[in-house]
């Protein structure tokens, strides 16, 4: 066998080991808390805790009479979210970069922003994407009605570590390089695009790997004050009203959640490989 | 006689930050095709003054002229390579892009780009690792790799600053012997910051010795080895003697200070 298939085949197989690992925790959880009768720090029942096995059975079956299975709108629920995350991510990823280029160029204006944009961060969302959707909706034309205000709240959720670590980034070009470049008579231009911006991708994906998955979070409690029903936020919500009669729903839909985190995580980090050319003991 | 690639008349330089007087009065004038090292202890100057020349630092009075410029328009207009002690290649470019630099900088087409970069990397020796990245090769190799970088455009005059200095001793050697070979070829103008009494003998024309606080010019050596060197050079009685001449300009100017002495 070749040696990064039989490398990748490796790595699956930890990854599912460790997936039989947890459920068997989880399963043995409820059979000693169950056998010994214990409260702390809840009772054990088939609400608070259910079998893995009823979680997985739920994803068979239909959730309401006359609907197709479980597993089927919960995919494509997580294909709406995804869109909307998709967006989102490559909007807040473009502002954070964009951003911060033009603040690592200017002291001034660095001094100035910064403090609105980390005030902006300490804002929770939920109190934020209300706002989003009455500014946004009434402007985007009709195919992006709805989903498109989601976008916007997962933009605003990401582009923070990326203007952060872009902003790190350029700044970590080596001394010796900017001289260099200085004996080449390179104008501000050349020096970013040839030696800032590629110093900087090392640090620049650090921070795409953490706004993939809050892109992911960004629009699901996005979806919440938009009163969207089609995607994974929707579900999540609705699942919540049943939770003490059928509690496998909903947690049936936050594997699926999880899921689109650590698609999006691993696309990026796949993306990392390809674009960040660096010694083996430089890479993040 | 022809014009003086280098000329450096009355240059000090004091940096505000602790009211050092890197460089005293310094005057020296470089002749096209000379070979020339500056050697001292640590905190002589000899890295300011060669900063001063490249206009990587300005001096606080005095003037240079590189080609009949001021240092700073012979920077703009690209008179000179240089070569730092650590490679300075770009991880991120394969070594023929690095090498490509300077030249995409001046903005030569892809093809003509192409060309050169394969001359020098068999003027180096590195013909074959084109599409390595620099982690992937030796120091001694990253160094050569970073030479042939700054000999790309074919500049006049060549800054190097301690660029062996990071070598083991008989990485060190090979290397000095190829830097006199290239220097042969290409009849360029060579500015050499060097620790290494027996490396500054061996690669010059001319030895300019520097003693620190502050740092000033305590003599001149002419090297009259004779040309082409070997391996033989360092084994002719002339070779200790001018080492040892170097060695008691060094002594006499800094007692105290000695640089680190050379296993000849």
């Amino acid at each position: 066998m070749p040696a990064p298939l039989s490398r990748a085949l490796r790595r699956a197989l930890a990854v599912a080991a460790v997936l039989v690992a947890l459920a068997g925790l989880w399963e043995l959880y409820i059979w000693i808390w169950t056998t010994a009768g214990w409260t702390w720090p809840f009772a054990v029942d088939s609400t608070s805790m259910p079998h893995v096995w009823t979680i997985a059975k739920a994803f068979g079956q239909p959730a309401q009479v006359n609907q197709p299975a479980l597993i089927t709108i919960l995919f494509h629920k997580a294909l709406f979210t995804m869109r909307e995350s998709v967006v989102g991510f490559a909007l807040g990823a473009v502002i954070g970069f964009v951003l911060g280029v033009v603040l690592a160029h200017s002291r001034l204006l660095q001094r100035g922003f910064l403090p609105y944009l980390v005030a902006s961060q300490t804002v929770p969302i939920l109190a934020i994407a209300p706002m989003v959707v009455v500014w946004v909706n009434p402007k985007l034309p009709g195919p992006l009605q709805g989903w498109g205000a989601v976008a916007v709240i997962a933009a605003y959720l990401t582009f923070f570590p990326v203007l952060i670590n872009t902003l790190r980034g350029l700044q970590s070009a080596d001394a010796r390089a900017l001289e260099l470049m200085r004996t080449y008579a390179a104008g501000r231009w050349s020096v970013l695009w040839k030696l800032r911006v590629p110093a900087s991708l090392p640090y620049v994906f650090a921070a795409l790997k953490l706004a993939a998955t809050a892109s992911v979070v960004g629009a699901i409690i996005g979806e919440l004050p938009s009163g969207l029903q089609s995607g994974l936020g929707g579900a999540i919500i609705n699942f919540n009203q049943y939770y003490s009669i059928e509690p496998q729903e909903l947690w049936a839909t936050n594997i699926v959640a999880a899921l689109v985190g650590i698609l999006f995580f691993v696309v990026v980090l796949g993306a990392e490989k390809i674009v960040v050319r660096r010694a083996p003991e430089n890479v993040a | 006689m022809s014009d003086p690639v280098v000329s450096i008349s009355h240059v000090t330089k004091t940096f505000a930050q602790g009211n050092v007087t890197a460089l005293q009065d310094i005057e020296l004038e470089l002749m096209p095709g000379e070979f020339v090292s500056l050697i001292g202890p640590s905190g002589c100057g000899k890295s300011t003054l060669l900063r001063v020349i490249g206009d990587l630092i300005e001096p606080t009075s005095g003037a240079v002229t590189v080609n009949r410029k001021t240092a700073r328009q012979a920077r703009i207009d690209r008179d000179y390579g240089i070569v730092f002690q650590d490679s300075v290649l770009f991880d991120w470019r394969t070594v023929a892009k690095n090498i490509a630099l300077p030249l995409e900088m001046l903005g030569w087409d892809r093809e003509k780009r192409r060309q050169r970069v394969a001359e020098m990397m068999e003027l180096v020796d590195l013909e074959g690792f084109g599409d390595h990245h620099p982690w992937q090769l030796s120091g001694g190799m990253q160094q050569r790799a970073s030479i042939a970088r700054a000999l790309a455009f074919e500049p006049a005059l060549l800054l190097m600053d301690e660029p062996f200095g990071a070598l083991d001793e008989m990485t060190r050697e090979r290397l000095n012997l190829e830097l006199l070979s290239i220097w042969e070829r290409l009849g360029s103008t060579v500015v050499f910051v060097t620790h290494s009494i027996s490396e500054a003998v061996f690669l010059s024309t001319r030895v300019v010795v520097m003693s620190p606080r502050p740092g000033r010019i305590a003599g001149i050596v002419d090297i009259d080895l004779p040309s082409p060197r070997g391996v033989e050079t360092r084994e002719d009685p002339r070779f200790f003697e001018l080492v040892t001449q170097v060695r008691e300009l060094l002594r006499k100017r800094g007692e105290h200070l000695l640089p680190e002495e050379e296993g000849l």
